[in-house]
């Protein structure tokens, strides 16, 4: 146990190393540099350590935070990454992108009076410090036990996963360390979903989504990546291959516009077209044959994270300007509020209460204004949100070349079309019960293919959650 | 990785290629496309399926050299690989009804009209076949598509071969002299599909254009490819890549293939440049 009087009562976090805004704004690399061992120990030492845990209970995939975090005060990394990694897959990825304000460290005692702990940050260091030591942990993902070396095949279970995010990978690692035979389909050339198309370098290195697909390989999980189920496979073919069951983590990756005049202009992207060009295609490194526009000053429309990374990848890109159009205020913008921070210490212009008319192209077709009008809240509508109503008379219009819309995506229906009885709500989403279940039988779903653009945690919550349905089925059933 | 088991040069600039892509042969419908990344750096590209062979696993692929990835592509020889292949994707050709039709290629776009004549002349469809070239030099597939229409018409802009001018006045007095189609599949250029949807409309009769946008994912995922049809957004990837003709807006679709035109150009000249290739660029 550590000495109650060593604990660290700072009314704030520890500082997060990063790279300063002015020279990360022009690069790729990693914008937070993540804790050193000192920085650790001392923000490890602010957690109570609380009997009733009201953090973990923040979490999708239950983290088991202050045992890990105890660990990581008594400087014992090995076992605090062990704690962490007996519930989570993906501990390094979690670290970096969830939005712990929301979550974990929303309950956390210490917020009640200053900031939380930073758990994210912590869960982060024992993943890097594993990763930098080449400490890997052999322990089973359910049961603490050292993992089976049993061929997974050897207990004849089979089972499909179409489409490699979070949801995917977080169910084919529970599967696989269950014996369970895996194979993940994924219709890039490239596995792990949004965390290499979506979401940034600079943000989520890409290195670290190897490492972790790699560590999954390892344990008996197979990727069959250039597959598109509903074409090059159906899922009938699937099931006459002898996939007993199903997973469908295939995200939420069609892309929506507003249907403004001038959206078909040269220079005019979906978020994801952008992010996918960036993150996916590389084409910041001028050894890929990736293509993109030369923007000087560039619009993304929308508030949420994917605004921000699409805002902060035009920066590192060449623009000269970059806003951020948001029709709300900053008290409802959907961002983590470090991403805002850390678009707006780049240099990121927020136009917030500010709406998109129209799209103004130049003789040649190629955007060169947008024009917007100021808003104002009104009610709250459907969605609890205060209404945003256009001020008349407030047009104005912003000079640019580049418009990005971050509006939001919903579920691709490619596998829909093929699937005859996959049911889906009006939004596209695949309807399940509380397990994963989904109206086929032998088919689970879950993550952003479920509820609609969400978050990676709550996608792997779900992949967790169909795993445990499918092990259930598969021995019960063969 | 795919293994390409067959190369051949169709004209200058025009190859074919044999590429063992099993799933892609046993599922692939006329119509339909894959996307291709040649190497780890490269793009990817979309490229009509012409021909697929289930029992050999063996998909055929024809195009022309006219950008770095296509390029690319065929520098690789036959027993070497392609990267990656993904497919196949889109809808596959509609042509339900016809009985009469002529299929229209223009150029390369021989090499994709070619397999929509086939498909509709093996199902007993009267089919015409109408092929426009630059010149002599350049005609491709000329005995593959005389095999799979009732006639075959080659015209070339310069008169060395065939007929003297282009597809569009050839149509036009096909029509006037009573052929009696019921369907005009146009397949090419876009200013030549455009040209060629206006006259079908003046004639009444029905018009299906085969696109082809810049695409990245192909399965509806980046809105790239997206074109306006009958005055929606649709995405030629997973709506198209057919389309009724003559809602298509043609001027839009040649604006935004045009984005990249620059970087295309700079792009294929350093490869040019570099006298041995890629890997010494890699380094």
């Amino acid at each position: 146990m550590v000495d109650k009087t060593e604990r660290n009562m700072a009314p704030e976090k520890t500082k997060m190393p990063e790279q300063p805004p002015e020279e990360r704004r022009r690069n790729f690399a990693e914008a937070s540099l993540g804790y050193s061992e000192t920085d650790a120990l001392s923000e490890a030492r602010r957690c109570l350590n609380c009997k009733h845990k009201p953090c973990a209970a923040g979490c999708p995939v239950n983290v088991r935070i202050p045992e890990f975090i105890e660990k990581i005060a008594e400087g014992d990394f090995a076992a605090a990454y062990n704690i962490i990694k007996t519930t989570n897959a993906l501990p390094a990825v979690c670290g970096r992108v969830c939005p712990q304000e929301n979550q974990c460290e929303k309950f956390c005692v210490r917020a009640k009076n200053g900031e939380s702990v930073g758990i994210g940050r912590l869960e982060r260091f024992a993943a890097d410090w594993a990763a930098a030591s080449g400490y890997s942990s052999h322990i089973d993902d359910n049961n603490e036990e050292p993992r089976k070396n049993a061929s997974p095949s050897g207990r004849g279970l089979k089972a499909a996963v179409i489409g490699s995010g979070p949801a995917g990978l977080t169910c084919a690692g529970d599967l696989a360390a269950a014996g369970v035979s895996v194979t993940v389909f994924e219709a890039f050339h490239t596995a792990g979903g949004v965390l290499q198309y979506g979401i940034p370098e600079f943000r989520l290195p890409k290195a670290i989504v190897d490492k972790e697909i790699n560590a999954l390989k390892a344990s008996g999980v197979e990727i069959s990546l250039n597959t598109i189920i509903g074409r090059t496979l159906t899922l009938d073919d699937l099931r006459q291959e002898g996939f007993r069951a199903v997973f469908i983590g295939t995200g939420a990756g069609l892309p929506s516009f507003m249907g403004i005049e001038g959206e078909q202009l040269l220079g005019v992207y979906s978020a994801n077209e952008y992010l996918t060009r960036v993150n996916l295609m590389k084409c910041y490194n001028p050894d890929y044959d990736t293509p993109i526009y030369k923007s000087r000053a560039a619009a993304v429309v929308g508030g949420g994270n994917v605004a921000m990374d699409a805002a902060r990848c035009a920066l590192r890109l060449g623009a000269e300007r970059v806003y951020i159009v948001y029709r709300r205020g900053m008290g409802e913008i959907p961002a983590r509020a470090e991403e805002i921070h850390h678009a707006r210490e780049e240099g990121v212009i927020f136009k917030t209460l500010c709406a998109p008319v129209k799209i103004l192209g130049d003789e040649n077709g190629r955007v060169s204004a947008i024009e917007c009008i100021e808003m104002e809240l009104g009610e709250p509508d459907a969605s609890g949100r205060a209404r945003p109503v256009p001020k008349e008379g407030s047009g104005f219009v912003l000079e640019l070349d580049t418009v990005i819309m971050a509006i939001g995506s919903s579920p691709n229906p490619l596998l829909k079309r093929t699937a005859e009885g996959l049911q889906t709500d009006r939004r596209g989403c695949i309807v399940t019960d509380e397990h994963g279940a989904a109206s086929l039988p032998g088919v689970w779903a879950g993550g952003d293919a479920v509820s609609g653009a969400a978050t990676v945690i709550n996608a792997m919550g779900a992949g967790k959650t169909a795993a445990r349905a499918i092990i259930k089925y598969l021995e019960t059933s063969s | 990785m795919y293994k390409i088991t067959r190369k051949r040069y169709l004209n200058p600039s025009v190859a074919l290629m044999k590429v063992e892509a099993p799933l892609v042969a046993r599922a692939a419908k006329p119509g339909q496309f894959i996307v291709f990344r040649v190497d780890d750096l490269g793009e990817r590209v979309p490229l009509t399926i012409a021909d697929a062979e289930p029992a050999s696993g063996e998909i055929t692929i024809i195009f022309q050299i006219i950008g770095l990835s296509t390029r690319l592509l065929s520098e690789k020889n036959e027993g070497e690989f392609i990267l990656d292949i993904a497919g196949p994707l889109g809808q596959p050709t509609e042509t339900a009804g016809a009985k009469r039709v002529c299929v229209v290629g223009g150029g390369v776009g021989c090499a994709i009209a070619y397999p929509q004549a086939k498909a509709l002349h093996s199902a007993g469809v009267y089919v015409d076949m109408l092929a426009g070239f630059r010149n002599k030099d350049i005609v491709i597939l000329e005995t593959e598509m005389r095999g799979q229409s009732d006639n075959l018409y080659i015209t070339t802009d310069d008169g060395s071969y065939g007929e003297k001018g282009f597809v569009t006045a050839k149509l036009q007095s096909l029509i006037e002299g009573g052929a009696g189609y019921d369907l005009i599949i146009a397949i090419g250029p876009v200013i030549m599909m455009k040209l060629l949807c206006g006259i079908a409309k003046k004639a009444g009769i029905r018009a299906i254009v085969s696109l082809n946008p810049i695409m990245i994912d192909g399965t509806g995922m980046c809105g790239c490819c997206r074109v306006t049809v009958g005055g929606r957004t649709r995405f030629a990837c997973v709506d198209g890549p057919d389309f009724d003709g003559h809602l298509v807006d043609f001027d839009e679709l040649s604006r935004r293939n045009s984005v990249y035109r620059e970087q295309e150009a700079a792009a294929m000249e350093k490869h040019v440049c570099r006298l041995t290739g890629r890997e010494t660029a890699n380094g």
